[in-house]
């Protein structure tokens, strides 16, 4: 009988089977911890060894994080709350120092700007009679909270559309609260590229679109260099509405960090976009500049241009001009990370199939409609891990300009360490100033991967 | 020689394609004069004289590098002719772009890898193009998508992405994509080339309903059922040149060239 089967070869099936549920110890914790943890008795005994050393980093750093001198004015005072705890050890006490965070915090966070800039002539110190109803240091927060609004339309798909009106007026509102002055400047600025746009427009419509660039960029420097300062100050003497100016050597802390991180960051994209595109043009003269471009700013180092933006340009600058050193060093870092930018979207167009070029080509759209809504989104999207360590690496570069004077969190904390209260503290201070960077590029990566997530859609 | 049916493997059995609905005008839709192309130094297209007239259903085939597809995408300007003199709807094809993209506009071409825009729904693959090239409002490029999309039997895919369909679905909507500008010529370039044998009888459908509706249609393909029952012309390519061209019965029943001859009966070897 059992030789039957052995040596019939037809078989057919008459019932199909259903769909079982799999064994308990395959699913749910004891699955994940069998399938992760202990696979075998080599991986068992590596995960113990890394439970005992995990243990022991813990137990070393955690009483020191615990450490209750929340309130102390000095370091000395830190250690006299240590010592009355009795946590003497062989080298002096142990214990986290954390009073200079509590002292120090609202200078690590803006650095020396006015709390209460709102009439011209009371600028630092206490709150002027009369301005109680402001809360302090209201225009870097108000500038802060605006940034979230603004981004949150470009970020996310929930919010209404409509807020990308206000995103779009936020570059210029931007610098407007946090260095005030006249309501005319940001406006002028704005006018700048209403008249680039109009040139594009006329231009481009009657001749050709390559000529409407050119004499768009042309007519807006000319505005921007030339006429838009004559203009400013005639509105301004017609009308004088303003708020209270603030000199960028005030700035300082996080906010100067992400004034410059988030303006390089923003810029750098459609910078990046473009020189990506022009070195793959055909036009030889374009794709030179681009690529002598991006290699020059590449082949530098970014502490060689923030040293051009803070020393040299001024001898190269007619006497007497008054280029802010904020805004030089957000031209550099946004020219170094358009440098960088082009580069990674460079990536992604050329992994882009050929194909896609030529449906586009075929179906009637022109060069600028297939980028738009063709290749770049394809492009872009690919591009997004690269896209965002650019990101993340500009806005950790920030911390360079420290070195050319700035008072960025990392050039506070030699301030801070110089103060004779707080001399000799050095972990808590880097520590802090790790920690909240890291919050930040911590966000920024796990946004990209978010994003990576909701725009798949080749379900590979 | 052989049968004539021998040629029909993929060809549907349900679906006798209906010839006296084909008609063709004596209106020229294309006219290629003394066309000459180079890649480099390679001669790819040597001295092709074409006309194509509108209604006409015309099937290309040749060996590998015998320049057919150089051939029909020098007629919507995917690639560039130096010489001669290539006429589409009235419309000489120069270094102009404005001529450019109003012929590609009227030409509509399938791809044997279907390019199909994967960022993009079904839908808004097929409302791209009227949208952004037309100026069509989007309520009204929408509702010919939906009909063009009926056409060729996938309505329900219309929100899915491209990646979710299979390679006979795709290639149906890209030509229901090509359809939504309401070309007057389709371009196919070996549109089944690149899908399994199961899939490629529906998209041979597909182009057949279009050729009964008089599209005026240039393909090139291996697909020796569709040439015969579909064609009215069939062309056969070697080495950049038109060898030979007839009418599909003389062309497949009594080739007269050497060349011909040999790639029929390899096409019937396998």
């Amino acid at each position: 009988m059992s030789g039957t089967h052995a040596h019939t070869v037809a078989y057919v099936r008459e019932s199909m089977l259903p769909e079982q549920a799999p064994p308990a110890t395959e699913v749910g914790i004891i699955g994940w911890g069998k399938a992760n943890l202990f696979s075998g008795w080599f991986n068992s005994i590596v995960t113990i060894l890394s439970l005992a050393a995990i243990y022991l980093i813990l137990a070393a750093i955690l009483p020191w994080i615990f450490s209750p001198t929340w309130n102390a004015t000095s370091l000395n005072e830190c250690r006299e709350i240590l010592a009355g705890l009795g946590r003497e050890g062989e080298h002096g006490v142990s214990g986290a120092c954390w009073g200079v965070i509590r002292d120090r915090w609202l200078q690590l966070m803006f650095g020396f700007y006015p709390p209460y800039p709102i009439t011209p002539d009371v600028n630092i110190g206490e709150a002027p009679v009369g301005s109680g109803v402001w809360p302090a240091y209201f225009r870097p927060i108000l500038t802060f909270v605006l940034l979230i609004v603004a981004l949150a339309p470009v970020l996310f798909e929930h919010p209404p559309r409509k807020l990308l009106y206000f995103t779009a007026i936020y570059p210029f509102l931007m610098p407007w609260l946090l260095w005030g002055g006249t309501i005319w400047s940001p406006l002028s600025v704005l006018a700048g590229f209403v008249i680039a746009f109009l040139v594009f427009r006329f231009v481009s419509t009657s001749y050709s679109s390559l000529l409407g660039i050119i004499l768009a960029v042309v007519a807006a420097l000319v505005w921007w260099m030339v006429l838009s300062g004559y203009v400013v100050d005639a509105l301004d003497s017609i009308l004088p509405v303003g708020i209270a100016s603030v000199d960028s050597r005030s700035f300082g802390g996080f906010m100067l960090s992400i004034t410059i991180g988030v303006v390089a960051i923003g810029c750098s994209l459609p910078i990046g976009i473009v020189l990506a595109l022009g070195r793959q043009s055909d036009l030889l003269i374009v794709k030179a500049l681009c690529v002598g471009f991006i290699e020059f700013i590449r082949g530098v180092p970014l502490i060689t241009l923030l040293f051009v933006a803070s020393v040299l340009l001024n001898i190269f600058l007619p006497p007497g001009t008054n280029f802010d050193i904020i805004l030089r060093v957000i031209i550099m870092v946004t020219l170094f990370a358009s440098a960088y930018m082009a580069e990674v979207i460079r990536g992604g167009l050329a992994a882009l199939p050929k194909g896609q070029y030529e449906a586009a080509d075929a179906l009637g759209l022109d060069y600028w409609k297939s980028q738009q809504l063709v290749i770049m989104p394809q492009a872009l999207k690919i591009s997004i891990p690269g896209i965002v360590s650019t990101f993340i690496g500009v806005f950790k570069d920030t911390t360079l300009v420290s070195i050319i004077g700035l008072l960025d969190p990392l050039g506070l904390s030699n301030a801070i360490r110089a103060d004779a209260a707080w001399n000799g503290i050095v972990w808590e201070i880097y520590g802090f100033i790790a920690l909240l960077f890291f919050v930040f590029c911590f966000s920024m990566s796990r946004y990209s991967m978010y994003l990576e997530r909701r725009l798949q859609t080749d379900h590979r | 020689m052989s049968t004539m049916a021998e040629y029909d493997d993929h060809m549907p059995e349900d679906h006798i394609p209906d010839r006296s609905k084909m008609r063709v005008s004596d209106e020229v839709a294309i006219q290629i004069n003394d066309m000459n192309k180079w890649y480099g130094t390679f001669h790819v297209l040597r001295d092709i004289n074409l006309t194509v007239y509108r209604g006409e259903r015309i099937v290309i085939c040749g060996p590998s590098g015998s320049g057919k597809s150089t051939l029909i995408r020098c007629i919507n300007r995917l690639e560039e002719h130096q010489q001669g003199k290539i006429v589409v709807d009235g419309t000489e094809l120069t270094s102009d772009l404005k001529n450019i993209d109003k012929i590609r506009s009227e030409v509509g071409m399938c791809f044997q890898h279907f390019n199909l825009f994967p960022h993009l729904t079904i839908l808004e693959n097929c409302t791209l193009a009227p949208i952004w090239v037309r100026k069509t409002p989007k309520k009204e490029a929408d509702e010919t998508a939906m009909h063009f999309l009926r056409k060729v039997k996938i309505p329900e895919q219309a929100n899915k992405y491209p990646g979710q369909l299979s390679g006979g679905q795709q290639q149906r909507v890209a030509i229901a994509r090509s359809l939504c500008m309401k070309p007057r010529i389709m371009l196919f370039d070996e549109p089944t080339s690149a899908l399994d044998p199961e899939m490629i009888k529906e998209v041979l459908d597909t182009m057949i309903e279009l050729a009964e509706e008089g599209m005026t249609m240039i393909c090139v393909t291996h697909e020796m059922g569709f040439a015969r029952q579909v064609a009215n012309r069939v062309i056969f390519m070697d080495q950049g040149q038109i060898v030979e061209q007839n009418e599909p019965e003389k062309f497949f029943m009594d080739p007269q060239n050497d060349r011909t001859k040999l790639f029929l009966s390899q096409i019937l070897g396998h």
